[in-house]
């Protein structure tokens, strides 16, 4: 099913007799979601971008290259940096806006700026009853109402089908330098990431890339701050290694698009993992997992990791969650909730979803 | 105003109702004479008031779900409420309520520099937050006006926001987890001190949902390292459109300052009789402030100071140290007061897409001699939050209702160009009749569906938000 407008969608959705499998891209399949397969492919097109207000909304079938080129044009972009899932993940197709949205998709800045719900406005989509409704909408501070936005995102198709999004988009950069510490164990590195993270001069990045033994940390601004900034962020890590400064922009952006693309683990068989946890955690937690390969995020709050089997059982009672992005592991996909977050959970999609038709299987 | 007829049986039951709740309070801990209970009759907005049933005041979180068990195993309505300082009247009492505050709860009960979060009990006020903090230089970003006094249980209720909010987000973006206790007593932690939800985003509908999903006891909130320093720039215009546009030009520029405050002509003349600021007479006044480092901030400035020159401004003032930025921030911070010391008022806070600030200031301009009330505007420039301050005398029959018109014509001029009813206050009783001006039936369905899942008796704070013949159907059930 290909529907051409909302009007088609709502049918659709009502009409349906069976389970439907929701389609931005196809380029994140995450869940095991079942049914018949619905394309979000025929509802394209950015419908408003005013760069003076940093706002713009587009259908959710929009490509999301699409998107970044009209951003570029005005010199803006999507903050939040969401992942390509596609060198990971072995997937080829468009990613969408909508998919982005509906797997809350972001990327190594999110630990300054936020995340991909952190950016949204608005939304429209059709409930499972084939409701059309909307919620939030264009302006940058809203608090009418409830915040149904944020509850769609990331709500992989659960809930509803995203027919439109509203984002707030940022300026960007003139330049990007990364500062690099070389050798660094997991530990120290986290150690030295939470020092630049607590510096006033606001790192938009902070990894760790044990197989490279790089440590690394992203500066951006215009070119005499990042000057700046590099020289006293150096002084910042001081304590933990000398750090080199590679001040060539396009050559700091494809680090960081390695980064976020987790492009390490590309090509590699096993499951992938993608762990969310309190940073200062990760090193310890990672010693457990019996990884084969790791990278380190957020300054330590996000790892990835090559492991294959139940990891959340080596990993013990940890706080946090972890998502199994890739490969059969005979677990949950998503981390399992407490009772009663599980039960407000089951509840919302049994409003919002009454027949359970919306991606079956794919969350609880 | 309507508000529900109070349930007949709960009243009769009164007694019986404050026998079991003082069995599981501190006797300090509870109040049901109307000596007592009369000073929870109001929020900020004080031009309604009715005492509550009871109030309680409980220091623990074990002690708000006894409560909330209580009320809800004999059917109690409860409203919850921070340190009532809401403008939308989001902590009013119904007669057969109880208050539940949370203004005992002030402890700080985990600082984490490492990982840069706070856990703090949530009647903690917003401004004493970054106070545990700021000698280790950090600080917790969103700022309210009313940051001395608020709590941050109200602040994720209401998703507060603050002058700072352009770079730094709304209470929604710094929030990290909470502790909620739902109205059956339920006691459970969503999200933590890690990043993002692995399932819904359950956090993110609590933020913002005004008490109405269950009580927060606790929160972990997100802790920024301050800025090396930072400072603003004055710059006065003959026009609102020019103003808008230097605005525009700002951004476009790929500068993000932490703040654009915007003021016209009626706000200045009241601000600087009351501030004496020494701000320029003029149509429209910005102040614009950047953060970073002395170097960086001048690089900044340079930039905004060219392109405000390039509009002709009536007026350009660069601080050049702390005395001056005080003195740019003084009659912005003192409006409101400076408005007050004119007439009663009344504060709305609709937002707008940034591009209809003209249209909508002049609309406002023509609606205000309609009206026969003055208006000043007071506006987060860069995020389109507008504070329009109607004036009004409380003491002359028919002002206040007349007001409430005006400010509803207002806040259905602000809908009608693209924006939404309230940027930061919240919706209350205040907005909460003009809802259907905004969403459409379907929309506001599934928005008490949200509520039917985490309140399906509909007893906490159930007559705000939306329209009282939406909600019927669900607080009669």
């Amino acid at each position: 099913m290909t529907p051409k407008n909302e009007q088609d969608l709502a049918r659709m959705v009502a009409e349906a007799d069976g389970p439907l499998r929701i389609m931005g891209g196809g380029t994140r399949p995450i869940g095991r979601a079942t049914g018949a397969a619905l394309s979000l492919a025929g509802m394209a097109g950015i419908t408003l971008y005013e760069p003076g207000a940093l706002t713009l909304v587009a259908k959710a079938g929009t490509p999301l290259a699409e998107v970044q080129a009209r951003l570029a044009a005005e010199n803006q972009r999507l903050a939040f940096e969401p992942m390509d899932h596609r060198a990971l993940l072995g997937t080829s197709g468009e990613p969408t806006i909508g998919g982005m949205v509906a797997a809350n998709v972001s990327g190594p800045r999110r630990i300054t700026v936020g995340a991909c719900r952190d950016f949204m406005l608005g939304v429209r989509f059709v409930d499972g009853a084939g409701n059309i409704i909307k919620n939030g909408g264009r302006v940058m501070k809203n608090v009418t109402g409830y915040d149904l936005v944020k509850l769609l995102c990331g709500s992989y198709g659960t809930l509803g089908v995203l027919t439109e999004v509203s984002l707030k988009v940022l300026p960007d950069v003139q330049t990007q330098a990364t500062l690099v510490l070389d050798g660094l164990d997991d530990a120290t590195a986290v150690a030295a990431l939470a020092a630049a993270m607590s510096s006033p001069f606001e790192v938009t990045g902070a990894a760790h890339d044990p197989a490279a033994g790089r440590t690394m940390l992203r500066l951006e601004g215009f070119a005499a701050s990042v000057a700046y900034r590099a020289q006293a962020l150096a002084g910042v890590v001081a304590p933990f290694g000398s750090a080199t400064v590679l001040d060539d922009k396009a050559a700091s952006a494809a680090l960081w698009a390695a980064i976020r693309d987790v492009t390490a683990f590309a090509g590699q068989q096993g499951c992938v993992w993608r762990l969310s946890v309190k940073a200062s955690d990760a090193p310890a937690l990672v010693a457990k997992a019996g990884a084969r390969a790791v990278v380190y995020d957020w300054a330590g709050g996000l790892v990835w990791l090559l492991a294959d089997g139940d990891l959340r059982t080596r990993l013990g009672d940890f706080k946090g969650h972890a998502t199994l992005i890739r490969g059969q592991a005979h677990v949950p996909v998503f981390q399992p909730e407490s009772a009663p977050v599980a039960a407000l959970s089951a509840g919302l999609r049994a409003k919002f979803d009454p027949r359970g038709i919306f991606n079956p299987g794919m969350i609880g | 105003m309507q508000m529900p007829q109070p349930n007949a049986g709960v009243l009769s039951r009164k007694d019986q109702i404050v026998a079991r709740l003082a069995a599981v309070l501190p006797p300090d801990a509870l109040m049901s004479d109307i000596a007592e209970t009369r000073a929870y009759e109001c929020d900020a907005l004080t031009a309604y008031r009715c005492p509550p049933l009871a109030v309680v005041l409980p220091s623990t979180t074990e002690q708000v779900s006894a409560v909330l068990k209580i009320c809800h195993d004999m059917g109690v309505p409860v409203v919850p409420r921070g340190s009532g300082t809401s403008l939308a009247g989001g902590a009013l009492p119904t007669a057969d309520c109880v208050i539940l505050g949370v203004a005992r709860m002030t402890q700080v009960i985990e600082t984490n520099y490492p990982d840069r979060y706070i856990r703090v009990q949530t009647g903690r006020t917003n401004l004493s937050v970054t106070g545990a903090v700021e000698a280790d230089g950090f600080f917790y970003a969103p700022d309210p006006s009313s940051q001395l006094a608020c709590a941050i249980a109200g602040n994720i209720a209401m998703n507060s926001g603050g002058a700072h909010c352009l770079k730094y987000g709304v209470t929604t973006n710094n929030l990290l987890g909470v502790t909620l206790v739902t109205m059956d007593g339920t006691v459970m932690d969503i999200g933590g001190a890690h990043m993002d939800a692995g399932g819904l985003d359950l956090l993110g509908v609590i933020c913002g949902s005004e008490g109405q999903l269950g009580v927060v006891t606790e929160a972990t909130l997100r802790i920024l390292p301050k800025p090396e320093g930072a400072r603003p720039v004055l710059m006065g215009y003959d026009s609102s459109e020019v103003a808008g546009q230097v605005v525009t030009d700002i951004i476009k520029a790929g500068i993000l300052p932490v703040a654009i405050e915007f003021m016209d002509r009626p706000c200045i003349e009241a601000t600087e009789a009351f501030a004496k600021a020494g701000y320029p007479i003029c149509e429209a006044l910005l102040i614009v402030e950047v953060e970073g480092s002395p170097a960086e901030i001048d690089a900044q400035l340079a930039l905004i100071m060219q392109i405000a020159r390039s509009h002709n401004p009536v007026e350009l003032r660069e601080a050049k140290d702390a005395d001056e930025a005080g003195r740019i921030w003084l009659g912005r911070k003192s409006a409101f007061g400076a408005m007050g010391q004119i007439n009663d008022y009344m504060c709305l806070d609709g937002t707008i897409p940034v591009s209809a600030l003209p249209y909508v200031l002049r609309r406002i301009g023509e609606m205000s001699k309609e009206y026969g009330l003055g208006v000043g505007n007071v506006f987060h420039a860069g995020d389109g939050n507008m504070h329009p301050l109607i004036l009004f005398d409380a003491n002359k029959p028919g002002d206040l209702e007349l007001c409430e018109a005006f400010g509803a014509d207002i806040l259905r001029l602000c809908v009608e160009v693209g924006g939404c009813l309230t940027g930061e206050h919240g919706v209350g009783i205040e907005k909460r009749d003009l809802m259907h001006v905004q969403f459409a039936t379907a929309d506001l369905e599934a928005q008490m569906a949200v509520k039917d899942v985490f309140d399906p008796g509909w007893l906490l704070n159930a007559a705000k938000v939306f329209p009282l013949d939406s909600s019927a159907p669900r607080r009669a059930a």
